[in-house]
């Protein structure tokens, strides 16, 4: 397929991984950000032709993860609602609240429904003039565009049944935390290339400088994240600490300036709960009081805002690279996606998932995945 | 500059065993093989049941018979390159074909929404009369129910079906041996996507066509021209992916196919990678798998190739001993990854 297989040769990505391997003296820890880079490398075994001294580590990238349970737990109350149409991206669909999933929710009979685009969900709103239509914006910089011209759209067309459950989520500010903790081992990250088309790159420059790492804007395709991570292995072999950009054919340094202007129209910045990480401020997007009529959580009630309760889930220290997947005691066993302990068990984008459903052959028969380089 | 944040390191979510039937139940993924397994199976306990195959098999006065029924739900009700009646039909033949079977006789239940308008139902009438015709099979009894409006979606069918079998082979999972070259009968996910268009509205520049075929005439062909067949297995709910995790764990081998080497429409491809579907899980109606001797391999292919359903047919892997019950993918890029069953159906992702 055009513009898809030339980014999923194998000579190439072979190619790619002798020459990181030639290029590595040293071993080097490096962060995918971005949830869909976990699921390529995973997915394709990039990693498993990488040489051994180079730990790619899996970051805090997946929306589905990282939505608090109190959001969660709100999302199923309102779902469940006699009066409600609640409309959501399919995978927030298995994920776990406190006692139940909004899968649940429809088998007892709640109108849960899956929508592609946030403005579906208008037209669902227009068509059930009786009905509140709610809407879960969930996700990072990538989907809050599309999130906001809903709510612009909303307001120019005077829907008073429609309002959304926001739980928008920034990168840089995950990254900060990530780099400012004391268990930190993360060298260099390769940036999450659609959440950076929208946003650009400017806001990774001052991190770069002050924690003095090498960033990568990184596609999705495996020749993508190799290309990336070759050129984050050369920042660190060289010891620079720049912001490149592997992803050109998508992302500009200054980003989509409409769609930024669109996301400042309608959202500000908050402090925002990460589900396994607790909170971390300013790191997320809620509507502004211009659109707080469109707030779910003034209509139907504020998410009561409790500790996680606690569990042997290690969630937290997989989400910034501390600990790998399969080093969690339950991997596995007690936690599985039939039986998730946590979220990075339930997207196909978590980081347990993809170990899960690609990697567990390792534990069985170690030869078949050694590096060929 | 941020404050360090302090990691709580623990991510809680409760255990959840579902109590109540999700959809997810149905979507062909270890959700639904836990259900028939921990729940169904054992209210029937038998030792015809307990093979696991397509139909049962069984034999009465010397003869050997297939025997299966299948229930079909779909929404809509007409797709390109199908309806529920043809896919009533064909599932139903392709059971009894997946155990080597001649499909004789068929019956048909028809579970009727009240206000269905009746040119619809002889419009799905007469396609299953073309199908039936096709796959040279009678359907010789049947059933009709009405239910309130709303309480079913237009029309619901279930169709049973007897075949005759006339070889001796023993065309199971557990026939499966290591050395078996594996060979897919055409390319894959055209009934999922095809579902998948119609129902989201997803336009695309070409339209996705289900696969839906009965798949008789091409397993007569393979046996008859001798080819010890191991095993058969068609393609339906889960596809490719969980068919053969099932088969691995049955037969308790190890599967490993190559993912260059499974044929996939450019139209399927565009419309998954939109989704963020792998076509390797996505639904057929008209694909099976077969377990071959290897050295029968090629001839095999050569018998899949020469009859119209079977023209893109392809051998894409080997049975391996251990690890048993595993089935693993060379990727596109030459690394190797296991093949899971996925919990429930795909869900588009968020981004």
């Amino acid at each position: 397929m055009k513009f898809v297989d030339e980014y999923r040769d194998a000579e190439v990505a072979q190619g790619y991984a002798r020459a990181i391997a030639r290029q590595t003296t040293r071993p080097w820890t490096i962060m995918e950000i971005c949830g869909g880079q976990t699921h390529t490398i995973v997915k394709y075994g990039v990693d498993s032709l990488l040489p051994t001294t180079l730990t790619l580590v899996h970051g805090p990238g997946c929306p589905v993860c990282v939505t608090p349970i109190e959001l969660i737990d709100k999302a199923v109350e309102i779902a469940s609602r006699p009066e409600v149409v609640f409309c959501s991206f399919g995978d927030m669909l298995r994920v776990p609240g406190t006692t139940h999933d909004l899968l649940t929710v429809k088998a007892r009979g709640g109108d849960v429904r899956i929508v592609y685009s946030p403005l579906d969900t208008l037209r669902i709103a227009k068509e059930h003039p009786a009905k509140q239509v709610v809407f879960f914006a969930v996700g990072f910089e990538t989907t809050a565009p599309a999130n906001a011209m809903a709510a612009i759209q909303a307001r120019r067309e005077g829907l008073t049944n429609f309002s959304m459950l926001v739980s928008h989520v920034l990168v840089p500010p995950a990254m900060e935390a990530i780099l400012s903790s004391p268990q930190n081992r993360v060298q260099g990250f390769l940036a999450a290339g659609h959440v950076c088309a929208v946003m650009g790159y400017t806001e990774y420059e001052p991190i770069a400088a002050r924690h003095r790492v090498p960033i990568v804007v990184t596609g999705f395709e495996p020749l993508d994240v190799f290309q990336g991570i070759a050129m984050c292995v050369a920042q660190l072999e060289a010891g620079r600490t720049e912001v490149e950009n592997q992803y050109a054919r998508s992302v500009r340094r200054e980003g989509n300036r409409p769609a930024q202007q669109m996301i400042r129209e309608v959202f500000q910045v908050v402090p925002r709960r990460w589900r396994g990480i607790g909170e971390i401020p300013a790191s997320g997007l809620g509507l502004r009081d211009a659109y707080a009529d469109f707030d779910a959580e003034r209509r139907f009630g504020p998410a009561a805002s409790g500790p996680d309760i606690s569990s042997e889930c290690q969630s937290g220290l997989i989400l910034r690279g501390v600990l790998k997947p399969n080093e969690c005691p339950a991997f596995g066993t007690r936690c599985t996606p039939e039986r998730p302990l946590g979220a990075p068990m339930v997207s196909s984008e978590g980081a347990c998932a993809a170990y899960y459903r690609y990697r567990r052959m390792r534990d069985a028969d170690s030869s078949t995945v050694e590096p060929r380089s | 500059m941020t404050e360090p944040v302090d990691f709580s390191g623990s991510c809680p979510i409760p255990h959840g065993d579902y109590a109540h039937i999700l959809l997810a139940h149905g979507g062909g993924g270890r959700l639904m093989h836990q259900l028939i397994e921990q729940t169904i199976v054992p209210a029937f306990r038998n030792p015809v049941l307990d093979v696991r195959h397509d139909s049962a098999v069984f034999e009465i006065a010397g003869v050997r018979l297939a025997f299966t029924t299948d229930g079909y739900v779909v929404r809509p009700l007409f797709f390109p390159g199908g309806d529920i009646g043809t896919l009533a039909v064909n599932g139903t033949v392709n059971d009894l074909a997946m155990s080597g079977a001649r499909p004789l006789y068929l019956s048909a239940s028809f579970v009727l929404e009240e206000g269905l308008p009746v040119e619809t139902l002889q419009r799905i009438l007469a396609s299953m009369r073309r199908a039936a015709d096709v796959a040279d099979v009678q359907i010789v009894t049947g059933d009709t129910k009405v239910v309130d409006r709303g309480k079913g979606d237009g029309i619901f069918i279930t169709t049973a079906g007897v075949g005759r079998i006339d070889h001796s082979l023993a065309i199971t999972p557990t026939s499966v041996r290591p050395g078996d070259a594996i060979l897919l009968s055409g390319d894959v996910g055209r009934h999922g996507m095809a579902i998948m268009a119609v129902r989201e509205g997803l336009a695309f520049e070409t339209t996705i066509e289900s696969d839906c075929a009965p798949l008789a005439g091409v397993v007569t062909d393979l046996l008859s021209a001798g080819i010890a067949v191991h095993c058969l297995r068609d393609l339906t709910r889960g596809g490719l992916a969980s068919a053969l995790i099932e088969i691995a764990e049955a037969a308790k081998v190890q599967i490993h196919i190559r993912e260059a080497a499974v044929p996939v429409g450019e139209e399927v491809r565009g419309a998954c990678e939109i989704l963020g579907f792998d076509p390797l899980y996505v639904a057929n109606e008209g694909r099976f798998v077969s377990f071959v001797p290897s050295d029968q391999a090629e001839r095999s292919l050569r018998i899949l190739r020469s009859h119209p359903i079977g023209k893109d047919a392809a051998i894409i892997g080997i049975v391996a001993e251990t690890p048993a019950g595993l089935v693993t993918i060379e990727s596109r890029i030459g690394a190797t990854r296991i093949v899971d069953m996925l919990s429930g159906e795909q869900l588009p992702r968020i981004c």
